[in-house]
């Protein structure tokens, strides 16, 4: 985190040294070796940041130095050498018990890390018995831990079951299940890629403030040169399994050496989009629309009022961006502009028409006309459909010949940049960003006026996001529909939208131009929003490119 | 969690209630049963006293109301043969049929699970595909094949016929057992499989839990869910499934009562086995759906 603390760090003996590391992939792999003669050393009490895009082989490293290495992968060459310790990367029964008590691993999806049919306590309790402390002194080590992560009411957490337990919660238990035999490293592969920046924001800082207080090392993985600015003493960049660069996080972010760490930190920070002028038609109008969930009638009667009260109109060729953090009705508000909810009160038109009461034919007629492109693409795809199939679906559906049909499609994917041939192909041989333009393409062929992306670059890599969002403002300047951006992240927000709206607790607290909401926030909650985005600190002193 | 208890309480009532209706609708609609009891020949004077008699002139309502009122009095009726009372004759078969389905349940759990849980430990082993195979092979082989080869070779070669009343159960039972234990074996492998590969386990191994400590404390109660269900419904269908194969070993259970009231149009006696059929359906529904609550977190906030 500072510059002091690394160079004291780097004064005394690693703590971990990883030399000449070789991993090579099975023959199917995409490249032959997961990782190519890998050298890197981390320092105690250090927080040492590996940096680069899903597949480069980051995670592959954090598996090797818990000897965790999947079974597919063979270790060619190298070695580690962890507190004077040598020990080989492979699977290996001798440092076993070392490794688990010394070396603590925390994982991006905190809530699966979890067991679901046991309670937390349990859990926590059961690693210290392998370990061997006695009975007596689990619980008090448990609830001592919990009280470290700063998790509220440690004796109710220890009780509780992941289920009942928020995202930062999940991961906070995940965080103290780590630290609970009270290891030497620290290893966090992505632990804050799925949550909302405010709770990624608290994550970051109680991973930072556990590291000073218990002299902690750290290897911390991700993607996202934002995170490093916030956490990292030192950064590796690494590309399709070299290391490209390593150096002080300051000198890196000021002065990348490798195009690639170049491109990776400026898309951090996309620039925002040629906003198109003209045309003031209004595609999607809502007024002062209220969605309220009811619970089924045998339990205890429940009411959860998700939209309070909503006003928005969308233009032809603009993009409205919807800012919040996860339960603050932007996703309910936009079922229930798509019908997929039916609202208590408030109208909604589209191209002029009122749709709140559409039914049966004249609502599936209507649900052509604006198209979504969902979160996930992984599983928004059928993995058994190729994409040309997946792509020309829709147009046959709604009475397009088979034959004009796959034209469209073909022509589709081309446009989303896409491969002649990837049409044959089925949806698993495609990267995320593929098939989120795959997703797109399939969107656009039914010409859409109006499109809804809800967190559609959300689980993207950061640069890819970048190229995504580049597509998205293509296909609206060539198709001139009205799109409809939901997203927790107010960077993406604005490089997308022409309008902000911010959203909380199921209200709009503030909204206007994407420009003005970013550099002068009126509402506090969206200055909070704005600093917990990663990075921003570094950024703002203009030391990023 | 109050809910949720009611809420299957309800639902098992009115599946109890529906399956009451339709077995009454499909008897009246299925023919007239006076007719049925009398000779192809008999005068419709004489068709018209049975119906009298048994008071099928009056209208539906009322002889559904009569019906639904007898059952719930215990009232089940009397077999038209014998004019003994329909659930002792059932009653009497019973032990036979429970001795030879829990026999052939028992077998399908302690033989199949282990398969299953073997298979996905050994995954893309030899011997997963050799178990896999014999697995699919059992299920898909129509159950009675197997129990008139265990007949013919028994007879043939050690002289000794495995039929009968007085025949050990574990042929009858390994013969209905065999279905079973191949899909509890496929049904348990894949489950097993699910959880072996999921995130918490991969994280136990992080934080260095045993391989026999993940698999106890963390595969085996996630992988239970499921089986739970396959278990259930094993046990709902142990009156009902075990028809053809009582019928090949001339086992005296519920199953060849049922095939021989059908074939003698012993109309009170077939209604009454496949009301205890829905029920046990229904109840081992209720049982699986309450223990749900004790094996799944889950479930209980809900």
């Amino acid at each position: 985190m500072n510059d002091v603390c690394a160079e004291d760090a780097a004064a005394e003996a690693p703590l971990l040294t990883i030399a000449g590391l070789t991993v090579s992939l099975p023959i199917y792999g995409d490249r032959p070796e997961a990782l190519s003669d890998i050298e890197l050393a981390i320092h105690p009490g250090e927080t040492l940041c590996l940096v680069g895009e899903s597949g480069s082989g980051k995670s592959v490293i954090g598996q090797a130095i818990l000897g965790m290495l999947p079974y597919a992968l063979r270790v060619k060459s190298g070695l580690l050498k962890f507190d004077g310790l040598v020990m080989p990367p492979q699977r290996d029964l001798a440092f076993g018990a070392i490794r688990s008590a010394q070396i603590s691993m925390i994982f991006q999806d905190a809530a699966a890390c979890l067991n679901p049919v046991r309670t937390i306590g349990s859990q926590l309790s059961e690693i210290l018995a392998v370990h061997d402390v006695i009975r007596r002194d689990r619980m008090a080590r448990v609830l001592e831990v919990l009280q470290d992560v700063a998790l509220p009411e440690p004796e109710r957490m220890a009780r509780s079951y992941p289920h009942e337990l928020s995202g930062g919660q999940a991961q906070r238990a995940v965080i103290a299940a780590a630290l609970l035999l009270k290891p030497k490293l620290l290893i966090a592969d992505e632990p804050t890629t799925a949550l909302d920046v405010t709770t990624q924001s608290e994550i970051l800082s109680l991973l930072d403030h556990l590291k000073k207080i218990r002299g902690l090392s750290m290897l911390f993985i991700t993607h996202d040169f934002g995170v490093v600015a916030e956490i990292a003493d030192r950064v590796a960049v690494m590309r399709d399994g070299h290391l490209v660069e390593t150096g002080n996080t300051r000198d890196v972010l000021s002065q990348p050496q490798h195009p690639y760490t170049q491109k990776l930190i400026a898309a951090t920070r996309p620039k925002p989009q040629q906003h198109n002028s003209g045309g003031d038609i209004p595609i999607l109008e809502a007024h002062g629309i209220n969605l309220i969930y009811r619970s089924s009638f045998l339990s205890k009667r429940k009411v959860l009022r998700a939209v309070k009260n909503v006003s928005l109109r969308v233009d032809r060729g603009k993009t409205v961006a919807v800012v919040g953090e996860s339960g603050s009705g932007k996703s309910s508000l936009a079922k229930a502009l798509l019908r997929l909810e039916d609202i208590e009160s408030g109208s909604i038109t589209f191209k002029g028409t009122e749709i709140s009461d559409l039914k049966g034919a004249s609502l599936r007629e209507m649900r052509r006309s604006f198209q979504v492109v969902l979160q996930d693409p992984f599983s928004a795809l059928n993995p058994r459909q190729t994409i040309l199939s997946a792509v020309s679906e829709g147009p046959i559906m709604h009475g397009v010949s088979v034959k004009d049909a796959q034209k469209k499609a073909t022509d589709m994917i081309k446009l989303v940049g896409l491969s002649d041939q990837a049409g044959e192909r089925y949806p698993q041989e495609f990267s995320g960003g593929q098939r989120q333009r795959i997703c797109i393409a399939r969107a656009l062929v039914l010409t859409p006026d109006l499109l809804i992306a809800d967190e559609a670059v959300s689980a993207l890599d950061v640069s890819i996001q970048a190229q995504i969002l580049d597509l998205f403002a293509d296909m609206q300047k060539r198709f001139g529909f009205a799109m409809l951006f939901i997203t927790h992240d107010l960077v993406v927000a604005r490089a997308i939208a022409d309008e902000i709206l911010v959203m909380k607790s199921g209200e709009i607290v503030e909204k206007g131009p994407s420009g003005q909401i970013l550099e002068a926030p009126k509402h506090p909650y969206t200055a909070k929003l704005l600093a917990a985005a990663p990075g921003s600190d570094l950024f703002a002193q203009g030391i990023s490119p | 969690m109050t809910g949720y208890i009611i809420s299957r309480l309800f639902r098992a009532v009115v599946t109890m209630l529906l399956t009451v209706s339709m077995v009454f609708l499909f008897i009246r609609f299925s023919g007239d049963p006076a007719a049925a009891l009398v000779p192809p020949d008999a005068p419709q004077e004489v068709i018209d006293q049975y119906a009298e008699a048994m008071g099928l002139d009056k209208p539906l309502w009322q002889q559904y109301s009569g019906y639904v009122g007898g059952l719930l009095q215990g009232n089940f009726g009397f077999s038209i043969h014998t004019g003994i009372a329909v659930e002792e004759v059932f009653l009497d078969r019973l032990p036979h049929t429970l001795q030879l389905g829990i026999t052939a349940l028992f077998l399908a759990i302690a033989i199949g699970i282990p398969i299953g849980a073997f298979a996905a430990v050994q995954r893309g082993s030899v011997l997963d595909r050799f178990l896999m195979g014999v697995s699919v092979l059992a299920f898909a082989m129509p159950n009675f094949l197997f129990g008139l080869i265990l007949i013919l070779v028994a007879a043939l070669s050690f002289k000794t016929f495995l039929g009968g009343e007085n025949a050990h159960v574990i042929w009858p039972a390994l013969t209905l057992g065999l279905a079973s234990m191949g899909s509890f074996a496929r049904f348990t492998r894949s489950s097993v499989l699910e959880t072996i590969n999921a995130p918490y386990v991969r994280a136990a191994e992080a934080r260095g839990i045993p391989f026999h400590i993940r698999l106890s404390h963390h595969v085996v109660p996630n992988a239970a869910i499921p089986m739970v269900t396959l278990i259930g419904l094993s046990l709902g269908s142990l009156v009902a499934g075990s028809v053809v194969t009582e019928q090949v070993f001339a086992w005296p259970g519920v199953g060849q009562l049922l095939v021989r009231s059908v074939a003698t149009r012993d109309l009170a006696q077939v209604q009454f086995i496949v009301l205890v059929v829905a029920f046990t359906m229904v109840m081992a529904n209720l049982v699986v759906d309450m223990l749900y609550l004790v094996i799944d977190p889950r479930i209980r906030v809900k």
